[in-house]
């Protein structure tokens, strides 16, 4: 596989959150405005290629050669909390501005399960380093993309009649479904 | 014995985890498209979720409040590699299936949730209860949405069919964009029922 095909295949076709339904809580939960929405979504990024980077040489050189893939789960949602800490410690002494920005959804990121599904994807997608990172790339480009666009939807929302029966949640998982119609539209975009 | 009964109740309904709490979201779509996967994951998550809150309220005077959390997540993952690797030996389909959603309720936010609010400071036999409760609450979210999935999308429940032969399935409420409506509208029936029931509560007041 090119890294073309990656990159556009997890960006649309398998869109991380309106295909594969990853990522929900914060899907719902941080899109009420555009601003919060964009930032969530590029600290997503962030973490997601740093936790590929970092996951994909610990699994091909430390569990394989010593044959405890097992270990996986644990290994993997260690190191993505620990690197969560870590990336918060350092922006907060070296680069304050980036951290005011993004410091508050560090958190949250820990429990983000897209983070989670990339690394393992990688694995059983037998991925080497470069697509690995090319498909977290784009795996977040698209966490990034579904939330801006719900993000837009909701502030249109807010002005319009809703149904009684669908007002507050329902009202964002219709949209949310009506959103992933029109994503439906890529499917044939990749073989 | 009314207490614990309670504790079991309030997962179904009212705090409900997923209809009322909104979290643990995305493998109650993911795996929805079939009632065979709906069970499947419920039971696996409620599997995880009474052993971690269990472990964790028998510990919770040894855990120090600090690291807490890492301690969490590393009980929570190892139930979690317990399930995956005995989906994978007994019921390898099933497994596959579901794919990445096994490994990924150690960050299903219901068990952490749950885990930090309640496990942590009760007795082992109330978060037992608890642990249960909250995974009949998910289980029935999850098998509801699927059978409503599965009669519209294949005509079938479970693999049987149920509609007529002349039924042409919708194949749109087997693919994602279904997912969300009927999800949508399982909240909306969650919130009807809530109300029913506080309706209830209050004429008793008044009565």
């Amino acid at each position: 596989m090119n890294l073309g095909t990656i990159f556009l295949a997890s960006l649309l076709v398998e869109n991380v959150v309106l295909m594969r339904f990853l990522a929900l809580c914060s899907y719902v939960g941080m899109t009420s405005d555009v601003g919060q929405s964009v930032g969530m979504g590029f600290a997503v990024t962030f973490v997601t290629v740093l936790a590929t980077a970092a996951t994909w040489p610990i699994y091909h050189f430390i569990l394989v050669p010593l044959g405890i893939e097992f270990l996986q789960i644990l290994v993997f949602i260690l190191v993505i909390a620990s690197l969560v800490q870590l990336v918060e410690f350092y922006l907060k002494k070296n680069v304050p501005g980036l951290y005011a920005a993004m410091g508050i959804y560090l958190p949250l990121i820990t429990t983000n399960c897209a983070i989670l599904a990339v690394t393992f994807d990688n694995i059983t997608k037998n991925y080497n380093l470069i697509q690995s990172i090319v498909y977290a790339v784009g795996v977040s480009a698209g966490y990034l993309l579904a939330m801006v666009l719900l993000a837009g939807v909701r502030d249109r929302i807010k002005t319009s009649p809703i149904p009684k029966f669908l007002q507050g949640t329902p009202i964002l998982f219709v949209a949310t479904g009506l959103i992933t119609v029109a994503f439906m539209g890529f499917a044939g975009m990749i073989k | 014995m009314k207490r614990l009964l309670n504790i079991l109740l309030k997962g179904i309904i009212t705090e409900n985890p997923l209809l009322m709490l909104m979290i643990g979201l995305c493998s109650a779509l993911a795996v929805t498209s079939s009632v065979a996967n709906g069970i499947g994951m419920g039971l696996a998550m409620t599997f995880v979720n009474v052993f971690a809150e269990l472990v964790i309220s028998l510990f919770r005077k040894a855990i120090p409040n600090d690291a807490r959390i890492p301690i969490f997540i590393i009980v929570i993952a190892a139930f979690t590699t317990i399930v995956d690797l005995v989906m994978k030996a007994y019921f390898p389909e099933l497994s596959k299936a579901m794919g990445v959603f096994i490994p990924l309720i150690v960050v299903n936010c219901i068990i952490m949730g749950r885990v930090e609010a309640f496990a942590y400071k009760q007795p082992p036999i109330d978060a037992i209860f608890d642990g249960i409760g909250m995974g009949i609450g998910y289980t029935w979210v999850l098998v509801g949405i699927a059978a409503v999935r599965e009669l519209l999308g294949a005509g079938t429940i479970a693999g049987i069919q149920i509609m007529p032969e002349a039924f042409q399935p919708i194949l749109f409420f087997t693919l994602p964009p279904g997912g969300f409506i009927v999800f949508a509208l399982f909240i909306s029936l969650n919130i009807w029922l809530n109300k029913v029931q506080n309706n209830r509560a209050a004429a008793k007041e008044a009565a």
